[in-house]
C-alpha cells in the first residue's frame, strides 16, 4: 500500500516540476515608454532577474537598466546573445543595455553560464 | 546601388527593406539602423553616406552602432562621481542640472553609490562636470576601467574570504560528526539504540543546523531566487540533498516509532556537514580560478598610465591622464610610459610596443610617427602630438573589445545552454525516480536506501561544470589573443577560426608592404651607379607619385647627396623630365625615351626581365642619352614568406587575391611560396572571390586591410583585418590583427585550435562526469556488482568537477604561438 502511494507522490512530483520549470511561463512586464521615446525597464540581478520577462513593442528602442546586488560570479555579466551584447555588471551599479528589436520574437537573456535566464518578448 | 546608411556600394544580390525597392543594405546593422529611423537616410541615398563603412565617424554614426550592434552603454554613455550629496533631494537637484546642459539626453544620479549616468548626444564631460559645480556639488568623471575592477576584485575577495570560513567552519563540525555517524567502524562509541549514542546524535542534529543554514545559506537563497524565476541550478539540487539528510536522520532520532525497523534508524547528519564543506571549497577554488581567467583583460586595464607631462603655457607639467586633450604636447623621457595616442612632432625613440601589438623588438620611431598609448619608451626624449585620448585611445578600445568578446558566445555554447535549461530539473526527476525504484524493488530496508540513492544523484550531478566549460576557455582564449596582438571580436569568431582551411590573402598591405620601393638600378651607360641613381631622384623630387617618392627614398637610405630639379615637367602615363645640376634628366617608358629622342633599345632585355620579377622598371636617360634603368616594387613583408609555409604545415590552401596583372602577381606569389593566384581581380570582386571558393565548400578566412576590402572581409567565414599602428581598422574584421603581419593569422588559427580544443575537453568531461555519475549514483551498478556510491564521494566529485573545468580552461594561459617560440 505505501508503496503505491510513494509512487503516486512521485509521478505527482515529477509531474509538478515539468509543469512549473518547462510548461507554464510568467506573464511579464510591460517596459515604460520615457520621453525620448525608449522602452525603459529596470531589471534588479539577484539570484536571478527580477523582472525575468519583459514585454515591448518591435522597432522602437529598449533600455534594460540592469542593477546586480548579489556578490555571485555567476551574474557578473548578461549576455543577449542575438543582439550581440555582453555588458559586465559590477555590483551595486547601474547598466544600461540598449537594442533594438526588429521583429517579434522571444529574445532570452542570460548570464555567461546560462544559469540565470530571462526573455524579451517583442510584440 | 549605394547602402544609404554606410555608403558602400552593394549589388543586386543585398538585404532590402519593403518599401524602397531602390536601396540595398550591405549588412543587418545597417538595415537596422536604416529602419530605426529611414527620414535620417532617405535624403542622403544618393550622396557620400555617413562617412566609411562602420567607421569611427562622427557622432552620428557612433550612435548608430549603439542601436545595431545593441552596445550596452558604451559610447553616450558618460559616468560621473559625484560628491556632496547628503539627502535624496539632492538627487533631483543635480538631475535637473544635468538635464538641462545643451546635448544631454537623460540623467539620472544614484544616491547610493554617488554617481550620475548621463547620456549624452553632444555633451563633453567638462560641461557635466561644470553643471553639477554650479548646483553645488563636485564632480569628476569615473575612471571607470580601473575602480569598477578594483571595487569587483575587492567584492570577490571578500566572497572569497567569507566562502573559507564557512568552509573551516563546516569542515570542523563534520569531523566528531563522521566519528560519531559510525559506531561499528570507530572505536569508543556508545551501541546504536542506546541513550548516550541517541543523546550524542541529537547534539549532531543541532551543531549541523548552522553548517545547513550559515555555511550552507547561499545554497537556499540560490535555490529560492532561481525557484521563484522558475529556474533550477546547482544551489537547488545541493540544497535538497543536504535538507533531505538531515530531515531524515532528524526524523529517525525524533520519532524512531515512525521507522519500523531497527535498521531505518540511521542518521546522516554527515552527509550534510560533509557536502556543505567540500561544495563551499569548491566555490571558494572556483571563485580563485575564475578570477584567473580574466587575467588578461586585468593586465591590459592595468598598463593604462595614471599621468601625462604635457607642455601647457610653454611649460612642463604632469597632469592626470583623463586631463589630457587632443592637440596637447607631450612629453616622454626614456622608460616612461607613452600615455595616450599621437603622432611625434620632434625627438626621436625606440619604443617597446609588445604589449599591444605582441611585436617584442622595439620599433624606432621619428617624428612623425605615430606613438600608441600604453607602450613604453626605451632609448630618447620625444614631444608628441596627443591625437587620441580618453575612451578613443586604442588601448581603451582594445579593452572594450576584449571585454565585449570575452562575454559574446561560442556558437557550440548555444547547443550547451539548450542541455543546461533542461539540465537540472531533469536530475530533480531522476532523483525521484531513483526513490520511487529503490523504495518498490530495493532491498531491505528500502526507504533508507532510497533516500541514500535520491540524496546522491541530487549532490553528484554538477551543472556548474557544463555551464563553466566553455566562457571559461573563451575568456582565456580571447585574454591570450590580445596579448598576442591579436584582436577576436567575438566568440563565433573563435569558433569558426579553427575550421578554417583556405586562407585568401589580399596582396598589397598583406604580403607585401603596400608601398614600393627601389629595388634595383642597373646601369647602360656611362654614368655610374650612385651618380645615375642621384640624378633620377633629383629629378623626382618634383614628383608627387608614389614611384618616384621610392626612388628619391632609395637614393636616401644609400647616403646620396640629392639636388633641386628644374624646368619639371610631368607627362602622365609615361615620363618626367627635370633639369639637375645642368644635366637634363629623363625618367619614363620606352615611348617617352622614343619621344624625348633618346635610342634605348639596349634596355629592353633589362626591362623584360624586372617586369618578370613584378617589378615596375623606368629607363633614364641623362643628356639625351640612356643612362641606365632603375625599378622599384612593393617588397614582401619581412615574415610573409614564413608565415605562408606555416599555414602550408597547417594544412592550409593559401589563396592571393590581387589587381595587379598577372606577371606581378605571380612573381610575388613564387617568392612567397603561395599556389593559388587570383591575378587582375577588381576590388569590388573580391567578395565575388571569395563567395566563389566558398561554393566549393571551402571554409574561408579573408586576410586584408580592413579598409578597401571591408566587403570581402564580410563575405569570408572569418575576416582578418590587418592593422597598422594606431590605424587598427577593428570595425571591419572578426579578428584584428594589430601588428599588421601574416604571422598573426597563423596565431589567430592556431589559438583558435587551441582553445576549441581546451572547450571541447571541458565540454567532453563534463558530460562525462554527468552521464556516467548520475546513474552510478542512482545505482546502476548495485545488482550487478552491489556498489553504491556514498554521498560524501559524490560531494567530493561533484565540488571538485567545476575546479576542474575552470583549471583546464587556465592551462590555456601557458599556450604561447609557435612564431613567438621560434624567437625565443
Amino acid at each position: 500500500m505505501d508503496v503505491v502511494i510513494v509512487n503516486l507522490v512521485g509521478v505527482a512530483l515529477i509531474a509538478l516540476i515539468v509543469w512549473y520549470f518547462w510548461l507554464s511561463s510568467s506573464e511579464g512586464t510591460a517596459a515604460t515608454v520615457t520621453a525620448g521615446g525608449v522602452q525603459e525597464t529596470r531589471v534588479v540581478v539577484h539570484g536571478g532577474y527580477e523582472p525575468d520577462t519583459i514585454r515591448v513593442k518591435a522597432g522602437q528602442k529598449v533600455r534594460l537598466l540592469f542593477t546586480r546586488q548579489d556578490a555571485d560570479p555567476c551574474s557578473e555579466k548578461v549576455v543577449f546573445d542575438e543582439f550581440g551584447i555582453a555588458a559586465d555588471l559590477p555590483t551595486g551599479v547601474e547598466v544600461p543595455v540598449e537594442f533594438l528589436p526588429e521583429r517579434p520574437g522571444e529574445y532570452e537573456f542570460a548570464c555567461q553560464m546560462g544559469m540565470l535566464r530571462g526573455k524579451v518578448i517583442v510584440e | 546601388m549605394r547602402d544609404p546608411v554606410c555608403g558602400m556600394t552593394v549589388g543586386e544580390g543585398s538585404l532590402r527593406v519593403e518599401g524602397h525597392p531602390d536601396l540595398g543594405f550591405c549588412s543587418e546593422h545597417c538595415r537596422s539602423a536604416f529602419l530605426a529611423d529611414p527620414d535620417r537616410y532617405l535624403g542622403e541615398s544618393e550622396g557620400e553616406g555617413h562617412g566609411g563603412h562602420h567607421g569611427h565617424g562622427d557622432s552620428d554614426e557612433e550612435e548608430e552602432d549603439d542601436v545595431g550592434h545593441g552596445f550596452a552603454g558604451r559610447r553616450d554613455i558618460i559616468h560621473l562621481s559625484v560628491e556632496g550629496m547628503s539627502c535624496a533631494s539632492c538627487v533631483a537637484t543635480i538631475e535637473k542640472a544635468l538635464s538641462s546642459t545643451p546635448g544631454v539626453v537623460a540623467a539620472r544620479v544614484n544616491f547610493a553609490n554617488e554617481e550620475a549616468t548621463v547620456e549624452v548626444d553632444g555633451a563633453e564631460v567638462d560641461a557635466l562636470v561644470a553643471a553639477v559645480e554650479r548646483a553645488g556639488y563636485h564632480a569628476r568623471p569615473v575612471a571607470e576601467d580601473a575602480e569598477a575592477e578594483d571595487a569587483e576584485a575587492e567584492a570577490r575577495e571578500r566572497l572569497y574570504r567569507t566562502l573559507l570560513k564557512k568552509f573551516w567552519f563546516a569542515a570542523i563540525i563534520s569531523l566528531p560528526v563522521i566519528y560519531f555517524s559510525y559506531p561499528e567502524i570507530f572505536p569508543g562509541i556508545p551501541p546504536k539504540g542506546s541513550t548516550a549514542l541517541n543523546l550524542i546524535w541529537a547534539g549532531m542534529a543541532v551543531a549541523t543546523l548552522p553548517v545547513l543554514f550559515w555555511s550552507g545559506g547561499q545554497f537556499f537563497t540560490g535555490a529560492w531566487s532561481a525557484f521563484k524565476h522558475r529556474t533550477a541550478n546547482m544551489y537547488t539540487l545541493i540544497s535538497i540533498g543536504i535538507t533531505a539528510a538531515w530531515l531524515y536522520s532528524t526524523a529517525a532520532l525524533l520519532f524512531p516509532g515512525m521507522f519500523p525497523e531497527e535498521r531505518l534508524r540511521d542518521v546522516f547528519f554527515d552527509v550534510t556537514a560533509v557536502v556543505t564543506a567540500l561544495v563551499v571549497l569548491g566555490s571558494a577554488l572556483e571563485l580563485r580560478a575564475r578570477a584567473k581567467t580574466s587575467e588578461a583583460l586585468k593586465k591590459l586595464i592595468g598598463m593604462q598610465p595614471k599621468t601625462a607631462r604635457v607642455v601647457r603655457d610653454g611649460v612642463e607639467v604632469d597632469i592626470p591622464v583623463e586631463d589630457v586633450v587632443v592637440g596637447d604636447i607631450v612629453v616622454v623621457r626614456p622608460g616612461e610610459k607613452i600615455p595616450v595616442d599621437g603622432v611625434i612632432v620632434s625627438g626621436a625613440s625606440t619604443v617597446d610596443e609588445s604589449m599591444v601589438t605582441g611585436e617584442s623588438i622595439p620599433v624606432e620611431k621619428v617624428e612623425g610617427d605615430p606613438v600608441i598609448g600604453a607602450t613604453i619608451n626605451r632609448t630618447g626624449t620625444f614631444r608628441f602630438e596627443a591625437t587620441r585620448v580618453g575612451k578613443e585611445t586604442m588601448l581603451s578600445q582594445i579593452i572594450q573589445m576584449v571585454r565585449d568578446a570575452q562575454g559574446s558566445k561560442a556558437p557550440i555554447q548555444r547547443t550547451v545552454d539548450k542541455v543546461a535549461s533542461y539540465f537540472v530539473p531533469a536530475v530533480l526527476i531522476i532523483a525521484i525516480l531513483t526513490f520511487m525504484t529503490w523504495y518498490t524493488f530495493g532491498p531491505s530496508p528500502a526507504l533508507l536506501y532510497a533516500v541514500i540513492t535520491m540524496v546522491t544523484v541530487l549532490v553528484i550531478a554538477c551543472p556548474c561544470a557544463l555551464g563553466l566549460a566553455t566562457p571559461t576557455s573563451l575568456m582565456v582564449g580571447i585574454g591570450k589573443g590580445a596579448e598576442a596582438g591579436i584582436l577576436i571580436k567575438s566568440g563565433d569568431a573563435l569558433e569558426t577560426a579553427h575550421r578554417i582551411d583556405t586562407v585568401v590573402l589580399d596582396k598589397t598591405g598583406t604580403v607585401t608592404e603596400g608601398r614600393p620601393s627601389l629595388t634595383d638600378v642597373v646601369v647602360l651607360g656611362d654614368v655610374e651607379e650612385d651618380r645615375l641613381l642621384a640624378l633620377a631622384a633629383s629629378a623626382e623630387r618634383g614628383s608627387e607619385h608614389p614611384l618616384g617618392e621610392a626612388i628619391v627614398e632609395g637614393a636616401k637610405e644609400r647616403g646620396l647627396t640629392l639636388s633641386e630639379p628644374d624646368d619639371f615637367e610631368a607627362v602622365p602615363g609615361h615620363g618626367i623630365a627635370a633639369t639637375v645640376d645642368g644635366h637634363r634628366v629623363v625618367l619614363g617608358n620606352l615611348k617617352f625615351m622614343a619621344d624625348q629622342g633618346i635610342a634605348a633599345g639596349a634596355a629592353e632585355e633589362v626591362l623584360a626581365r624586372l617586369s618578370d620579377e613584378g617589378k615596375t622598371a623606368m629607363v633614364v636617360g641623362i643628356d639625351g642619352r640612356l643612362a641606365g634603368v632603375v625599378a622599384v616594387a612593393d617588397t614582401i613583408k619581412a615574415d610573409s614568406v614564413a608565415a605562408i609555409r606555416r599555414m602550408h604545415q597547417l594544412g592550409l590552401e593559401v589563396v592571393m587575391l590581387t589587381g595587379d596583372n598577372v606577371r606581378t602577381a605571380e612573381a610575388i606569389a613564387r617568392q612567397v611560396g603561395i599556389d593559388r593566384v587570383r591575378a587582375e581581380v577588381l576590388p569590388g570582386d573580391k567578395a565575388a572571390e571569395v563567395k566563389a571558393l566558398q561554393a566549393e565548400g571551402k571554409v574561408v578566412a579573408m586576410v586584408g586591410d580592413g579598409i578597401n576590402d571591408a566587403p570581402a572581409l564580410a563575405q569570408a567565414d572569418v575576416g582578418l583585418a590587418m592593422g597598422t599602428g594606431t590605424d587598427v581598422a577593428m570595425e571591419s574584421g572578426d579578428i584584428t590583427l594589430v601588428k599588421g603581419s601574416l604571422t598573426g593569422v597563423v596565431t589567430a588559427i592556431e589559438l583558435s585550435k587551441a582553445t576549441m580544443r581546451n572547450i571541447y575537453q571541458n565540454l567532453v568531461g563534463a558530460f562525462a562526469y554527468n552521464t556516467l555519475g548520475i546513474p552510478i549514483a542512482a545505482g546502476v551498478l548495485y545488482p550487478f556488482f552491489g556498489i553504491l556510491l556514498s554521498p560524501l564521494i559524490a560531494g567530493a566529485a561533484m565540488a571538485f568537477s567545476s575546479v576542474t573545468v575552470v583549471s583546464n580552461a587556465n592551462r590555456l594561459r601557458r599556450w604561447r604561438p609557435s612564431f613567438s617560440q621560434e624567437v625565443a
